[in-house]
């Protein structure tokens, strides 16, 4: 079984240029972190000169009819979000969340190397909604923390104390509850909730933990309003999103996409090569689209929503010509069940169960083993502290319905994969 | 106590399943020996026998609170899911 040529995780952090309005990744070529000077000639200066006179409670309803929501996969919307740390009073923290545990992403780490500033404005307008007196920021690798501390020491309007952390390595280290034991000093897992991160987080205070990309485009909002920010995407879902793309595509790397362009238009500028199998969408946690349905999808929650999809964080991975989806499947599955943080016991014993039966459904299209996926992950759904093995049920159930004919030639003993797919999966749990 | 519902912390919980013994009427068994709890609220001839129960758990892993669970409303989200 060869390996497709790839995807070094370099690779997932290359900007690329398509022909779609840039925002984020607009202004000169990205070549290292933008200086401030270079920054304001392009966006103009502090964030009191933005700001204006407006009040917190302004700002929040300028964010509420931006229709701005999460970036992190989730999808929430970020004024409701900035309201409820906001309810409990000036004395709350925010943290930055760049730790992108998700393997095939890199949006977040090209962000914090390449434009530092537009998430460091995201963060001080954040701060000044919530009156915050404290702030993280998580970066994923060493060229990341370096950029922005060395952003951070231009700029003179950044008067809190922002400490930059390196993130946690393990899959689930980037959940938000996991991270704020993380920053607390203790093993990045999630801890059963409620209390909610946004009543009591970081040492009992309330917390907003927002993802990097998410802040970059509200420092935009605030800057050039919600009218501007609604002039790309859908109505329902508007602004860019950033995608990063992987396998069988010519130009691997990070894109800035407006919400709602159809998915064929994006794997066109990027390359896509024939004979491509499948489509995930959404990352790990995500969903299989073949290669006639994505004929028809494009790149919002609404669209995506009847395929039983949703873009998560981005992450789009087109399986080559050759590769079995069954197979890649379930070596996701099995990793995802090996990155569980061992704490609920339908997690850490379902997902190691539901890989193996996966990978049986895999090798010889068992239909006992698919009917115990199916038992499983309707046992283990909703379950978790986290959700880990949401995402993780959610693969498997696509898996298991995604490739038909697939099954179909397993059973009688043939497969179509004569090679492995470039799903970059690192080695085993890493709990640092 | 209309309105309240059992919950169990699945981080605490380390499936001793005296539970499921207890209180088979809302708490059965998955395949791994872990505790599904029903979604709906305890109804209110159970009452008793569900605080009961939350104090008899080994690991205090059980939750008896005004909120219903995340699952609980997946399968308001979901009609016809089976609860488990």
């Amino acid at each position: 079984m060869s390996l497709v040529a790839t995807a070094a995780p370099g690779e997932l952090r290359v900007p690329r240029s398509g022909p779609w309005n840039q925002r984020l990744l607009a202004g000169p070529k990205l070549g290292g972190p933008e200086p401030l000077a270079d920054h304001v000639r392009r966006l103009g200066g502090g964030i009191t000169d933005w700001t204006g006179r407006a009040g917190a409670h302004q700002l929040v309803e300028r964010v509420r009819r931006s229709g701005l929501r999460g970036r992190g996969g989730g999808g929430f919307p970020t004024a409701d979000k900035l309201s409820a740390v906001r309810r409990h009073g000036p004395r709350s923290v925010v943290v930055v969340n760049g730790s992108e545990t998700e393997p095939a992403a890199g949006k977040d780490d090209l962000l914090l190397r390449f434009r530092p500033h537009l998430v460091l404005d995201g963060l001080l307008v954040a701060t000044r909604i919530l009156g915050a007196q404290q702030a993280f920021l998580v970066a994923h690798s060493a060229p990341a923390m370096a950029a922005v501390e060395a952003a951070l020491r231009e700029r003179l309007d950044v008067s809190i104390p922002v400490e930059v952390v390196r993130g946690p390595a393990n899959f689930v280290g980037g959940e938000e509850s996991a991270l704020i034991r993380w920053l607390e000093g203790g093993r990045a897992v999630p801890r059963y909730q409620p209390p909610r991160v946004v009543d009591r987080g970081w040492r009992g205070l309330p917390t907003l933990v927002q993802n990097v990309e998410t802040l970059a485009h509200l420092g935009l909002v605030v800057r050039l309003g919600p009218e501007w920010f609604r002039g790309a995407g859908v109505a329902d879902e508007p602004g860019t999103m950033l995608v990063t793309l992987s396998g069988a595509v010519e130009a691997p790397g990070v894109y800035e996409v407006p919400i709602g362009t159809p998915l064929p238009e994006v794997l066109y500028v990027a390359g896509a090569q024939p004979g491509a199998v499948a489509l995930l969408v959404g990352g790990y946690f995500g969903s299989w689209l073949r290669a006639p349905e994505v004929q028809g999808l494009a790149l919002s929650r609404s669209s995506l929503r009847p395929a039983g999809a949703t873009p998560g964080a981005g992450v789009l991975h087109l399986l080559p010509q050759g590769t079995c989806g069954l197979r890649e499947s379930g070596r996701i599955l099995a990793w995802l069940a090996a990155q569980g943080a061992r704490q609920c016991g339908p997690c850490a014993f379902g997902l190691p169960a539901m890989a193996s039966a996966l990978n049986e459904v895999a090798s010889t299209g068992s239909e006992a083993a698919l009917d115990q996926l199916e038992r499983w992950g309707d046992q283990i759904e909703g379950r978790g502290a986290c959700r880990h093995p949401d995402g993780a049920v959610n693969l498997a159930r696509s898996a298991a319905s995604a490739f038909p004919d697939e099954l179909r030639r397993h059973r009688s003993g043939a497969c179509s994969g004569h090679r492995q797919s470039a799903l970059p999966l690192p080695p085993g749990p890493d709990q640092r | 106590m209309s309105g309240r519902y059992l919950h169990v912390d699945p981080t605490i919980c380390v499936g001793h399943r005296l539970c499921a013994e207890m209180l088979p009427e809302l708490i059965t068994l998955d395949d791994f020996g872990y505790p599904m709890i029903s979604p709906d609220p305890v109804p209110r001839h159970l009452a008793r026998l569900t605080r009961r129960t939350v104090g008899t758990c080994p690991a205090l892993a059980l939750i008896l609170d005004g909120n219903p669970s995340r699952r609980a409303r997946r399968d308001q989200l979901r009609p016809g899911a089976s609860p488990g």
